[in-house]
């Protein structure tokens, strides 16, 4: 069985007219990087929602169909069960930090499983250092900016060390420099340590060479999923809304020029340039 | 017009967010104001619509202080949309959120109406007029937020991060829009960490950092100069970044539109075969 299986999920918001979840199936294997994007509105948030039963014990509404993670049904397992195997990182940092200063909010989640304080210093010690906030970890949550917050949210998800990790927009108010070095955290950990990362994001040139599970959603549907470098050379991925890399963009208009390029479509500027370079190169 | 002159500004945490900045926008500029987390970007705009004033120096909106005007009558003519929309929201609806301010500054109900109309259909919103803003997802509320100033159609509009959860189309909307608001000679301040937008729209670049302006130049000057950018902590547009790994071929270095970047690649391929 799949770390993840939904099967014929339809979901509706409590008063919403139509749903937002509209017959989706899904499977994700153990360390996979799952990559979900696909036009504001288009259902990606709440599909996070589900991975760790927020949807539907917190947002209640009406749910069909199957959900289970890590074995287990999240219709039938409270939150705060699936929270041991899911850690959700939010869009809104403020959603989910409360704690006094950033080193308590860290260690809260560790705190309630009843981690040995020794353990706990580590683990905390060594998240703040993998999101570089470790030199403000004594601040409030509150005082600091929407960036640090995110790093901080982040950081007490990856404390947790959860099988599953799912992050919607993570980085949304990072700079671009910190948010690449964010992206490489959570690569890193999904390389080394097997977990598994779903990753909901816009901007794909940030983010889709770290995945060769990508799907794109479009009213609570699942529209295409599978190899990002088929998903993205397709022109209906770019109809429906969604921001092809520029690399990918100009490799494309390029081909069409009749350049001569090979056929494996770039995700970054790093294998657009060596195409590049060897197309031009002087014989 | 927007002058700041050696604005100094501390929190009441003694952290000193604003340390003698000195900028002056014009009338129908745009400007993108970028830089590392905690630069200043924000503090720095809020002293445009008077939410915070100068510890020290002056800021001028229309030759006016705004030490010495009210947030409100700077209002009229400096709209500012906040990075978390949450911050500004808190009506029922999204109509009567985008109503709300329009009323205050006393517009007649059927222009009132009109305007409604014109900022819902503008930012994709019409479906949502009778819905709760809570129940619209994040970029959904970032354009409620949008809708709510545009409405009033202040002279500036200040947008701290409007990028953040739109998706391709929806920037590509709103840049069409900005540039729009260019030839009717508004002026429209961003900060934004949004690289790839930046370089679509091409403005001027203020570069902070550290409570300072680094850099002030056009965004095709700025964007292409790696070494400026790793100080502010901002990477390269993805076709600067393809065009600094072609160095070795000759080609310029300072490219960050997809066209030219198209022309450029084939006339070199061209040159090659000959």
């Amino acid at each position: 069985m799949a770390l993840i299986e939904i099967k014929n999920l339809t979901y509706t918001y409590p008063g919403a007219s139509k749903p937002s979840i509209n017959d989706v199936s899904l499977k994700v294997e153990k360390g996979e990087f799952v990559l979900i994007t696909g036009p504001s509105g288009c259902g990606k948030t709440t599909l996070c929602r589900c991975f760790n039963g927020l949807v539907p014990h917190f947002y209640q509404g009406e749910l069909k169909g199957e959900i289970s993670v890590a074995g287990l049904d999240t219709l039938k397992h409270h939150t705060y069960e699936m929270a041991k195997h899911v850690g959700l990182v939010f869009q809104n940092p403020e959603n989910q930090l409360f704690a006094l200063s950033i080193e308590k909010d860290v260690a809260f989640g560790l705190e309630n499983n009843g981690v040995d304080r020794v353990e706990m210093r580590r683990r905390v010690d060594e998240v703040l250092q993998q999101t570089g906030i470790y030199d403000i970890r004594e601040r409030s949550p509150h005082e600091i900016s929407g960036g640090q917050q995110q790093r901080v949210a982040i950081a007490a998800v990856l404390a947790m060390e959860p099988e599953i990790i799912v992050l919607d927009e993570p980085t949304s108010f990072l700079d671009p420099l910190s948010a690449q070095k964010i992206f490489e955290v959570i690569f890193k950990l999904n390389r080394e340590q097997g977990i598994t990362v779903i990753l909901v994001e816009h901007r794909l040139d940030l983010t889709a060479k770290y995945t060769n599970h990508l799907i794109v959603m479009d009213e609570g549907k699942i529209r295409f999923e599978g190899d990002p470098r088929q998903i993205l050379s397709n022109e209906e991925t770019r109809l429906i809304g969604v921001g092809i890399p520029k690399a990918t963009l100009l490799y494309q208009m390029l081909k069409k020029e009749g350049l001569n390029l090979n056929n494996a479509t770039p995700l970054s500027s790093e294998e657009l340039a060596d195409q590049l370079l060897e197309a031009l190169k002087v014989e | 017009m927007i002058v700041a002159e050696n604005v100094w500004f501390s929190y009441p945490s003694k952290v000193e967010a604003l340390k003698g900045v000195s900028l002056t926008i014009n009338d129908g500029e745009f400007v993108a104001i970028m830089g590392q987390n905690g630069a200043g970007k924000s503090t720095f705009v809020k002293h445009f619509n008077g939410l915070l004033k100068p510890s020290r120096g002056v800021v001028r909106v229309d030759g006016v202080e705004t030490t010495k005007s009210s947030v409100a009558a700077l209002a009229r003519n400096v709209g500012f949309v906040f990075q978390n929309p949450d911050h500004q929201l808190f009506s029922e609806t999204v109509e009567e959120e985008i109503a709300f301010a329009l009323k205050n500054f006393g517009f007649e109900k059927e222009v009132i109406e009109k305007r409604i109309e014109w900022a819902l259909n503008l930012l994709s919103l019409t479906q949502y007029r009778k819905t709760s803003p809570f129940l619209l997802s994040g970029g959904e509320r970032k354009r409620v937020a949008l809708a709510s100033v545009l409405a009033w159609d202040p002279q500036t509009l200040i947008l701290d991060e409007p990028t953040i959860g739109q998706d391709h189309e929806q920037k590509e909307k709103l840049r069409q829009f900005i540039m729009q608001l260019q030839t009717q000679k508004k002026t429209v301040v961003v900060v934004t960490h949004d690289v790839e937008f930046v370089a679509e729209c091409n403005p001027r670049v203020v570069l902070m950092k550290e409570g300072k302006i680094v850099a002030d130049g056009v965004g095709k000057e700025i964007l292409t100069d790696p070494p400026l950018l790793e100080l502010s902590s901002i990477v390269l547009p993805q076709i600067a970044q393809v065009f600094t790994k072609l160095s070795e071929l000759g080609l310029p270095k300072d490219v960050i539109d997809i066209y030219e970047a198209k022309n450029i690649i084939l006339k070199a391929k061209e040159s090659r075969h000959r």
